[in-house]
């Protein structure tokens, strides 16, 4: 999987939850955002539309709009303003 | 019939504004976006047991203004309609067409106002898009709000006060920080002494910081010309000229930033006007001392969602807003506003942001190639293109273009798409005019807009 980009400094006594990255079992802590639980773990987020170029987000704040993902159910998800939840089953890849 | 007041905004601003209204009797609506409120500047932790950092770790010197902010609204909410978790996407002359919990409501309101803060102002550089590259607010809501850094060795990029807090906060928890590099001269610490002394202790911590980043170390390089952040799918290092000389900076993530922007959407959709300010170098609602919005009664912004002045001018404006939304209901008001200590504000804020300017002058050189807008990757290039072809103004550009026609709405890459235009037309980035605000201002499912049709 490689090293995530981010990096956790502080806060890390949470508990422990498991979701589903790509159908991949995946640990994240309780009140993470859905990019913080992805960007932990990876190195970008998505692939950009039109260039297939990856990206990770912008501005973590909800303006950017460079950072949605889906649910396995097919929801749009902006992954900043999204928490993480136990089970959540999210997809990177269209 | 009781008038029905609506706020927008869960930061310094509204908080105060909303405060101002209960103590005089009223009980207004208060609308928030994020799940708890504070703002960007006095936001809160996630409600999750284990989260463990106080006041003091999370807002530094600021920490008696959070906790009054917080406590404050403490003591309205009962008085308060409030709903948090709820975005305001479009607004009619007699409604907010709201979005929250996946479910579209309208909210009828007599009088608004609207407290929305603002966000980073962007200028590109080359490899902009990479993974790694964030807006320096952002960075510092990661630290802040979920306790990680955006990289393991990060540079800072920009100008503007916030660009010390954030180096100094991340170098702090223990973040290799590579460097700090700005545009402005001296740092930004030189220029207009006078209108730094209107704010003397704000200044100070400034210097605090840069003399905090210096003693550890840490490279604090000013006046210096980005070139551009490498790497193939992640940062690699960015390299910046420092006096016409190349040098590189090792680093896995950038945190870019030159000052920040009103977000000025839903103002414009409300009905506001807009001026060019000079000494913003941005296009901002036009109010009176009181905040009213000039030309369309009911209206009433507060806050650096019309011009930035920073938290502490951010609380007073609120109350203002409020003093004159109380007054134009016939309600004699209890207490006075604060205005001599606001005019000190607004003096400061234009020392800073002479001190510390856009740098507007990047956008000439910035290469072709370079991405613009990052939502349907318009390039420099592009955009020089379309003025080749005759275009003169930014709205015909982005209809020629696609600039600024994605999802933010232009709202990152508006500033620089401008300065581009302007820079290969050769006139006043005011004179290409701005790009118009078009609802939903926020992506919203399908099913949201439906009740919109005409």
């Amino acid at each position: 999987m490689g090293r995530g980009q981010f990096r956790r400094v502080a806060e890390r006594e949470r508990r422990r939850i498991a979701f589903l990255l790509d159908g991949v079992e995946t640990e994240a802590l309780e009140g993470d955002t859905v990019l913080i639980a992805i960007l932990t773990t990876r190195a970008h987020l998505r692939m950009a539309e039109f260039t297939e170029a990856p990206r990770a987000g912008f501005c973590l704040m909800g303006a950017c709009q460079d950072c949605w993902v889906a649910s396995a159910d097919g929801r749009s998800l902006r992954a900043c303003t999204t928490y993480v939840a136990e089970g959540m089953a999210i997809v990177t890849r269209r | 019939m009781n008038t029905r007041v609506a706020i927008v905004g869960g930061g310094p601003a509204g908080i105060r504004a909303a405060e101002r209204l209960v103590e005089h009797g009223l009980s207004p609506i208060l609308l928030d976006e994020a799940p708890r409120i504070g703002g960007r500047i006095y936001q809160q932790l996630p409600e999750v047991r284990g989260f463990r950092r106080d006041g003091k770790a999370l807002y530094g010197f600021e920490a008696g203004k959070a906790e009054d902010l917080h406590a404050a609204f403490a003591r309205i909410q009962p008085q308060l309609d409030y709903r948090p978790g709820t975005t305001v996407f479009d607004i009619a002359s007699d409604r907010l067409i709201t979005l929250g919990d996946g479910r579209r409501e309208e909210i009828a309101y007599d009088r608004l106002i609207l407290a929305t803060g603002a966000m980073d102002r962007i200028m590109p550089l080359p490899g902009w898009t990479l993974p790694g590259v964030f807006a320096l607010g952002g960075a510092q809501i990661a630290l802040k709000h979920q306790g990680c850094a955006i990289g393991h060795s990060v540079v800072f990029l920009g100008s503007g006060p916030l660009l010390y807090l954030a180096a100094y906060q991340y170098a702090k928890a223990g973040v290799n920080v590579a460097a700090v590099l700005t545009t402005a001269p001296w740092l930004g610490l030189g220029a207009n002494l006078l209108g730094m002394a209107a704010q003397a202790k704000t200044a100070a911590k400034g210097a605090y910081y840069v003399a905090k980043l210096l003693s550890w170390r840490i490279p604090v390089i000013g006046s210096v010309r980005p070139a551009r952040i490498m790497g193939r799918d992640s940062v690699e290092g960015l390299e910046v000229l420092v006096d016409g000389r190349l040098r590189q900076f090792d680093c896995d993530a950038v945190a870019l930033g030159y000052g920040l922007k009103s977000e000025s959407q839903l103002a414009e959709l409300a009905g506001a006007q807009f001026v060019f300010d000079r000494a913003q170098n941005q296009w901002l609602p036009e109010i009176d001392d009181h905040g009213r919005a000039v030309g369309r009664d009911g209206l009433y912004l507060a806050g650096d969602g019309a011009g930035i002045q920073g938290a502490d001018a951010a609380e007073l404006r609120g109350r203002i807003a409020a003093g004159a939304l109380l007054q134009d209901l016939g309600i004699a008001l209890k207490d006075a506003g604060d205005f001599g200590t606001l005019k000190r504000w607004h003096r400061f804020r234009v020392a800073l942001e002479q001190a510390m300017p856009f740098p507007s002058h990047l956008a000439a050189d910035l290469p072709d190639a370079s991405i613009l807008c990052r939502c349907e990757n318009i390039t420099a290039g592009e955009v020089r293109a379309a003025a080749d072809q005759g275009l003169r103004e930014i709205n015909r550009v982005k209809a020629a273009t696609r600039l600024g026609m994605g999802r933010c709405q232009g709202r990152i890459c508006g500033i620089a798409g401008a300065e581009v235009l302007a820079a290969k037309l050769g006139v006043s980035v005011d004179s290409v005019g701005r790009l118009r605000a078009q609802p939903p201002v926020k992506p919203v499912p399908i099913e949201a807009l439906a009740g919109d049709a005409p």
